[in-house]
């Protein structure tokens, strides 16, 4: 199981121990290890926000460790700078492109090597770019202009550009896939395999399970900030992909993942999973064939049909940034669809606005809660009547009556135990726990009848993430349609009764919430998602 | 407040320091050109209604801009939108005045210069409601044909069958807008008041100016709360222009009685400071308009005291300026409290990226900013 049992005659080119990288808040890298040999692809495999990036930051220069060593070829050594990476031989390749595109491939090349003597050495640079464009089997011309490529030969010029200087030793790709079409894809394993050939050592951070054993020869899998398992290069030769996909599936969702998550989440499935059947009422809420254009800020939506009864919660488990937002804002009104159907209780409301289907009973709790889910410099009162300007009791013929807004919103705090001074506070200056409790009491407030909410507990702590699980679990008791957005698929499986798949705008599959939920979840998850971040 | 206060008032003094030595540097004292200032702007009876009367139309405008910078839609068409309403005024006032009288020529005519200067701004406000075209530019624009406009009009239709420069027919001074009490200050003054206080109101007590100031505060959070950012973006630049349009009306009936070619006072811009002064406040922007109007009365008087060009006004303005955008820089960057611009003016008005705050997170409380 462990790397060190396999270690081959030459020890490891770059070895990390005990690496440890904290930022406010967030234990990003929990005393990671990890070995790169030499002529070897290693994959890190993890979700978003597992600390792919920040091991790699660290890597390259751009962070210090809290803890923790790096050794290159067995010395201990110091990366304090982008460019002592360099000088090590470690290069990288960013996951969006750095290329000035009005520049020319060979310009753009001699840009990253240090000019400091004024002149440019267009004969030397013609050299290079022949020699890595010969290992690489590449076939544009260095004169070129960048941005007219397409953007795997883009991609290609930045990984000329990471091993521009002589004497490269290890590579770093992050999420070099995301940008790829099919044919790129295969043309970056072929490149991967030329490199290899040629001694360097590859690091190939990915969050898609298929690309970390097709493409690593040493798979190492971090979740929440640790490396939580690992395959050398013998566990992965001679056994099925379908084989070796269950094994990290478990790694990344399986026991070990759940305890790492905290007692919390560990109790909840089995105290709290709802009987499913009998107990849930009328369909409340009714997606059908729902269909969004793409566009440069949002993610399409694709033919997206769901179905949510009266009581129960239904989970939506995707990783980040496959659609779940601009659902959720199809749901609510602030986005409308360019095919489909919403339908609250049978009622079709593609045509209504935000306040109408407000006042029906849909409500909406966002995941962006500065931005979009309060006014930050307005008081918490203002706040907490947000959605109702204009209506009674709050306003009479457009006039503000303050006392009315002020005990609504006093009522509010109380009963969400909203920590604050008083009502007239501004709401930037509460904690985001606080904020999001307000964000509930307001949207709990009336009758609602269903309610979305966007990842609900992200960034709390775990007291309020818990607070918050709980009031969902009480309205839907009480009867309330629930569709929870989450990334984290424990929360998931201790609140709803069932969980559908989101990827890439569509809903790849849906599981009753039974024993190995997770599993079948993460599969859905890893395995078919598309670009992250 | 007292804070806000001293912050408007600093840049004043520091600017009137500078100034001295300007003048002393030309050979003029600096201290008889201030005490004739503040003599002829502000003590004597006279001087002081004629700096009333000039506050008038200031007024009208800076409760137009208010509405509009508190939703963050920057109405820089005001010159236009004044002139536009100054020349229908002139221009239609001495025929309804034969054909109805006084009373309701001056009622016929005020609504004539505000629905002009409210249409004035629709093309800038669909343009940026629906397809998020920079108002900036487009008032700009629009301002500058409506000046145009204003001229044709001028020496074409509205013009009168006189020798020299061309101009409307003038209003007899019996039948502008009525005078006060037995004082030179005219009802402009009364209704530029109102229509500041009014501002105050609509936008501290009311759902609609509560609405302006979330569009203004967080476009997204507007969409969220159910807002329909077009409907107000429309409505705010009307309401904007509707109130600068009033402005020439007031001027018309109120002081000039006719509309000469090339008449054209730039009040549009000389107030856009005012309110960022008074933090886009009314009621302070109240104050600093009556304030402007004595250093512009005052100083008027004691430059030709001084035979100096009346020019240096605007080298006095321009210096207030200058020192307000120094201590807004150092109120925002030090963290020194309040600023003079909202923080979602701010992130229009800064070059993007640096410490603005942007996005989410807790960027949002930078600077303790504007008193409600």
């Amino acid at each position: 199981m462990s790397p060190e049992a396999q270690t081959a005659a030459a020890g490891p080119l770059l070895e990390l121990r005990g690496i440890t990288k904290s930022f406010p808040g967030v234990l990003a890298n929990d005393r990671v290890d990890l070995d790169l040999r030499a002529g070897e692809v290693h994959a890190l495999l993890g979700e978003n926000g597992a600390g792919k990036s920040t091991l790699i930051s660290i890597l390259s220069g751009m962070y210090q460790p809290d803890a923790g060593e790096i050794r290159f070829e067995g010395r201990p050594v110091e990366i304090d700078s982008p460019r002592a990476a360099i000088e090590l031989g470690i290069g990288t390749v960013y996951q969006h492109l750095t290329l000035v595109p009005t520049l020319s491939v060979l310009e753009n090349l001699m840009l990253g090597s240090h000019g400091g003597r004024g002149k440019l050495d267009f004969t030397a640079a013609g050299e290079r770019f022949e020699q890595l464009a010969g290992l690489l089997a590449l076939s544009f011309s260095p004169s070129a202009r960048t941005g007219a490529l397409a953007l795997g030969q883009q991609q290609q010029v930045e990984i000329m550009k990471a091993l521009w200087r002589r004497g490269s030793r290890v590579l770093i790709l992050d999420e070099p896939t995301s940008m790829l079409t099919p044919q790129g894809y295969e043309e970056l394993r072929r490149e991967l395999e030329h490199l290899k050939a040629d001694g360097l050592s590859l690091v190939l951070i990915t969050h898609k399970l298929h690309e970390a054993i097709e493409l690593g020869d040493r798979v190492t899998v971090l979740r929440a900030g640790r490396k939580v398992g690992s395959l050398a290069p013998s566990e992965l030769q001679g056994r099925s992909e379908s084989e070796l996909s269950a094994r990290i599936v478990e790694m990344m969702f399986g026991e070990q993942a759940a305890e790492l998550a905290g007692a919390v989440e560990v109790e909840g499935p089995a105290v709290t999973r709802k009987p499913t059947g009998g107990a849930l009422g009328e369909v409340a809420l009714e997606l059908r064939g729902i269909a969004l254009e793409g566009d440069p800020d949002a993610v399409g939506l694709n033919n997206l049909t769901l179905e949510l009864r009266a009581g129960e919660i239904l989970g939506i488990a995707g990783v980040d940034g496959n659609g779940q937002r601009e659902l959720a804002e199809v749901i609510a009104g602030q986005r409308r669809p360019s095919a489909g159907e919403v339908r609250l209780f049978g009622e079709d409301l593609v045509r209504l606005g935000v306040r109408e289907r407000e006042g029906r009973g849909l409500r909406y709790v966002t995941d962006d809660r500065l931005g979009e889910g309060v006014v930050g410099d307005l008081d918490i009162a203002l706040n907490a009547v947000l959605k109702r300007i204009g209506s009674a009791p709050f306003w009479r013929h457009g006039a503000e009556r303050r006392d009315e807004i002020d005990r609504f919103a006093e009522d509010l705090v109380d009963r969400f135990d909203v920590r604050t001074p008083d009502v007239r506070t501004r709401i930037a200056t509460l904690s985001g726990g606080n904020v999001q409790k307000l964000l509930l009491a307001r949207e709990f407030a009336g009758e609602p009848r269903v309610v979305v909410f966007n990842k609900p507990t992200h960034g709390l702590d775990v007291r309020t993430a818990e607070f918050v699980r709980e009031r969902i679990r009480e309205a839907a008791a009480a009867g309330l349609a629930a569709l929870v957005i989450s990334t984290e698929i424990e929360e998931l499986v201790g609140l709803c009764n069932r969980i559908a798949v989101m990827s890439r705008g569509e809903i790849t599959g849906e599981v009753e919430n039974t024993a190995g939920a997770e599993e079948r979840i993460g599969s859905l998850m890893v395995s078919r998602t598309g670009g992250g971040s | 407040m007292l804070k806000a206060s001293l912050t408007a008032i600093v840049p004043i003094l520091l600017a009137l320091g500078c100034m001295g030595i300007l003048l002393a540097v030309l050979g003029r004292e600096p201290f008889t050109f201030y005490a004739d200032m503040f003599q002829r702007g502000l003590f004597e009876w006279e001087g002081f209604q004629e700096s009333i009367i000039r506050s008038a139309p200031l007024l009208l405008i800076a409760a137009g801009l208010i509405v509009a910078f508190r939703a963050n839609l920057w109405n820089l068409g005001g010159d236009g939108q004044f002139l536009l309403g100054a020349a229908l005024t002139a221009g239609f006032a001495p025929s309804l005045l034969d054909s109805l009288g006084v009373w309701p020529m001056l009622i016929a005519t005020t609504l004539i210069a505000a629905l002009i200067g409210a249409a004035w701004t629709i093309i800038p406000a669909v343009l940026r409601g629906r397809y998020g075209v920079n108002e900036i530019v487009t008032t700009l624009m629009m301002s500058f044909i409506g000046i145009g406009v204003a001229n044709v009009l001028v020496k074409g239709p509205f013009r009168t069958d006189v020798a020299g420069v061309a101009r409307t027919d003038v209003v007899p001074f019996d039948e502008r807008f009525p005078l006060l009490f037995g004082t030179r200050i005219h009802l402009g003054f009364v209704i530029g008041v109102v229509a500041i206080l009014a501002v105050h109101l609509l936008m501290t007590r009311t759902s609609l100016g509560l609405r302006l100031r979330i569009l203004g505060a967080s476009p997204r959070a507007a969409l969220h709360a159910g807002l329909n950012p077009v409907r107000l973006t429309v409505i705010a630049f009307m309401l904007s222009g509707a109130m600068i349009g009033l402005s020439g009306a007031v001027e018309i009936l109120g002081v000039q009685g006719s509309f000469r070619a090339d008449f054209d006072p730039a009040y549009g811009l000389l107030v856009i400071p005012l309110v960022f002064l008074a933090r886009l406040n009314a009621i302070g922007s109240l104050v600093l308009v009556i304030v402007f109007s004595v250093i512009q009365i005052g100083g008027e008087s004691a430059a030709r005291e001084a035979e100096i060009t009346s020019d240096v006004l605007l080298v006095l303005v321009g210096l207030i300026l200058v020192f307000m955008a120094v201590i807004e820089y150092f109120r925002v960057n030090r963290g020194l409290g309040t600023a003079f611009v909202p923080p979602e003016v701010a992130d229009r008005i800064r070059p993007p990226g640096g410490d603005s705050p942007s996005g989410s997170g807790p960027a949002i409380g930078t600077g303790e900013v504007m008193p409600r």
